[in-house]
């Protein structure tokens, strides 16, 4: 079971140099966490941990649970009930809730536009982090056990730093379009934008355009002085090509290649299968889940 | 020939390597707002003389200074906004307080930008959850935590153990 869980992580984990071997190692390490006394041949030369998240941290499974619903704006709903919305609750344990964040953070950093945002998410993540926290704090200064914990939340403080960061710069890059996006957008569609980076966005906005108009605008002759930033701001490029691993078979994709001469095509994406691709064709999979940008 | 003036400061940044911010040519920015000034100026008697005094030939020459007069509106928003994403990227490089030398690169403005943006980033992370939210500045790098020592009882007594 360790085993599959591995070669599962593994594709994202050898992106930074982490072996396979180490990882395979820790494997059996952290199922073992709770006895200090570990057999020599099980001691990795550890250059990395899997994401796993240790299970045993408080001896039991942590789980998470937030509405799964149509309009995705509700807060998580830690008593859980179903909502007459249709809504429905999802049960993650830890590890399932990291293995969601890294993928949420493999697709930011790989699409070129802003994805969906994904707050529940992010929320549940910096909540694991604070229990995390605290039962080190008040765990004894058993070495072993507190310095891979302390890994093992530093990993995820990186990975959920990155993907705020990744997107944070998508704001900034195409601040005017985002805006204009998350204006005409319909109720009920779901938001490439948390409320706090709307916030942002808009201070960004605002900050820039007075910048500008204080600095060179107010100067110039008046027939000149409005300069529509939705225009001069370069667009996303969702003609740029993507890697992507297929997760739920799909069928009947079309496919419009970007020379004259070939026609459109149709093709069907098998499970596991990988591919190039360009963005455009499949941003919808992308959203739905149903492909992993690699 | 117009837009000499505009030119330059684009040159002058594309000069300059990436991530680093030249000091602000205020002067630069001020000849070419003058520039723009003098052939709007010329532009409008121009017009004027066109309408009353049905003088079309003037049309291209109004056609040609209102090209120049968006290309150096052009070149200098660019300049501007260019500047303003280097200064950015220097928040995430040194954190709220900019050492001195970069300071004095700086326009006033670019500094109230500057200030502006660090506040609307901290309110953004403190908002990101828990007490305090998270910093995200920090964490650049994954984590790579290089030995654990440790010492094993028993057989293995005397061997200090690294992973």
């Amino acid at each position: 079971m360790h085993g599959r869980r591995v070669s599962e992580s593994s594709a994202g984990a050898e992106k930074f140099g982490w072996s396979r071997a180490g990882l395979e190692q820790f494997a059996l390490l952290s199922s073992r966490f709770q006895v200090p006394r570990l057999r020599p041949h099980e001691l990795p030369v550890l250059t990395a941990c899997c994401s796993g998240v240790p299970r045993c941290l408080a001896g039991r499974r942590v789980s998470i649970r937030f509405l799964v619903s149509e309009k995705m704006t509700e807060e998580p709903d830690f008593l859980g009930q179903d909502s007459d919305g249709g809504s429905e609750e999802v049960v993650l344990t830890p590890a399932e809730l990291i293995e969601r964040l890294e993928q949420a953070w493999m697709n930011e950093k790989f699409a070129p536009e802003l994805l969906e945002s994904k707050p529940e998410i992010v929320e549940c993540v910096m909540e694991q982090l604070e229990h995390m926290e605290e039962n080190l704090r008040r765990a004894k200064r058993e070495d072993l056990k507190v310095s891979i914990h302390q890994m093992e939340m530093e990993r995820i403080r990186y990975v959920l730093s990155s993907y705020l960061r990744c997107r944070l710069m998508k704001i900034e890059k195409f601040f005017p379009h985002v805006l204009e996006k998350e204006k005409t957008r319909r109720d009920g569609e779901p938001s490439s934008l948390s409320p706090e980076e709307l916030a942002f966005a808009r201070e960004f906005m605002a900050n820039t355009e007075t910048y500008l108009k204080n600095v060179a605008l107010k100067h110039m002759p008046p027939n000149l002085q409005k300069v529509d930033l939705f225009r001069a701001v370069p667009k996303p490029d969702l003609d740029s090509y993507v890697f992507l691993r297929v997760r739920e078979r799909q069928e009947n994709i079309l496919v419009e290649p970007d020379t004259d001469e070939q026609g459109d095509y149709v093709i069907d994406l098998e499970k596991g299968s990988q591919h190039l691709i360009r963005y455009k064709t499949i941003a919808p999979l992308v959203a739905s889940g149903a492909v992993q940008l690699i | 020939m117009f837009c000499e003036k505009a030119m330059e400061l684009v040159r002058e940044l594309h000069r300059a390597p990436e991530g680093q911010l030249p000091a602000f040519n205020e002067d630069g920015l001020r000849q070419v707002l003058e520039e723009m000034k003098a052939l709007y100026e010329q532009n409008q008697s121009d017009v004027n003389e066109a309408k009353s005094g049905g003088r079309s030939d003037l049309i291209p020459t109004i056609k040609f200074r209102h090209c120049s007069l968006l290309r150096n509106r052009r070149c200098t928003v660019a300049y501007l906004y260019d500047r303003l994403l280097r200064i950015r990227a220097l928040r995430w490089e040194y954190g709220s307080v900019l050492p001195n030398a970069l300071r004095f690169h700086m326009s006033a403005e670019e500094m109230e930008w500057f200030n502006n943006y660090k506040k609307s980033l901290a309110t953004y992370m403190r908002s990101l959850g828990g007490d305090e939210g998270l910093d995200i500045t920090q964490d650049m790098k994954p984590p790579k935590s290089l030995y654990i020592e440790f010492f094993l009882s028993g057989p293995m007594s005397k061997r200090l153990w690294r992973i």
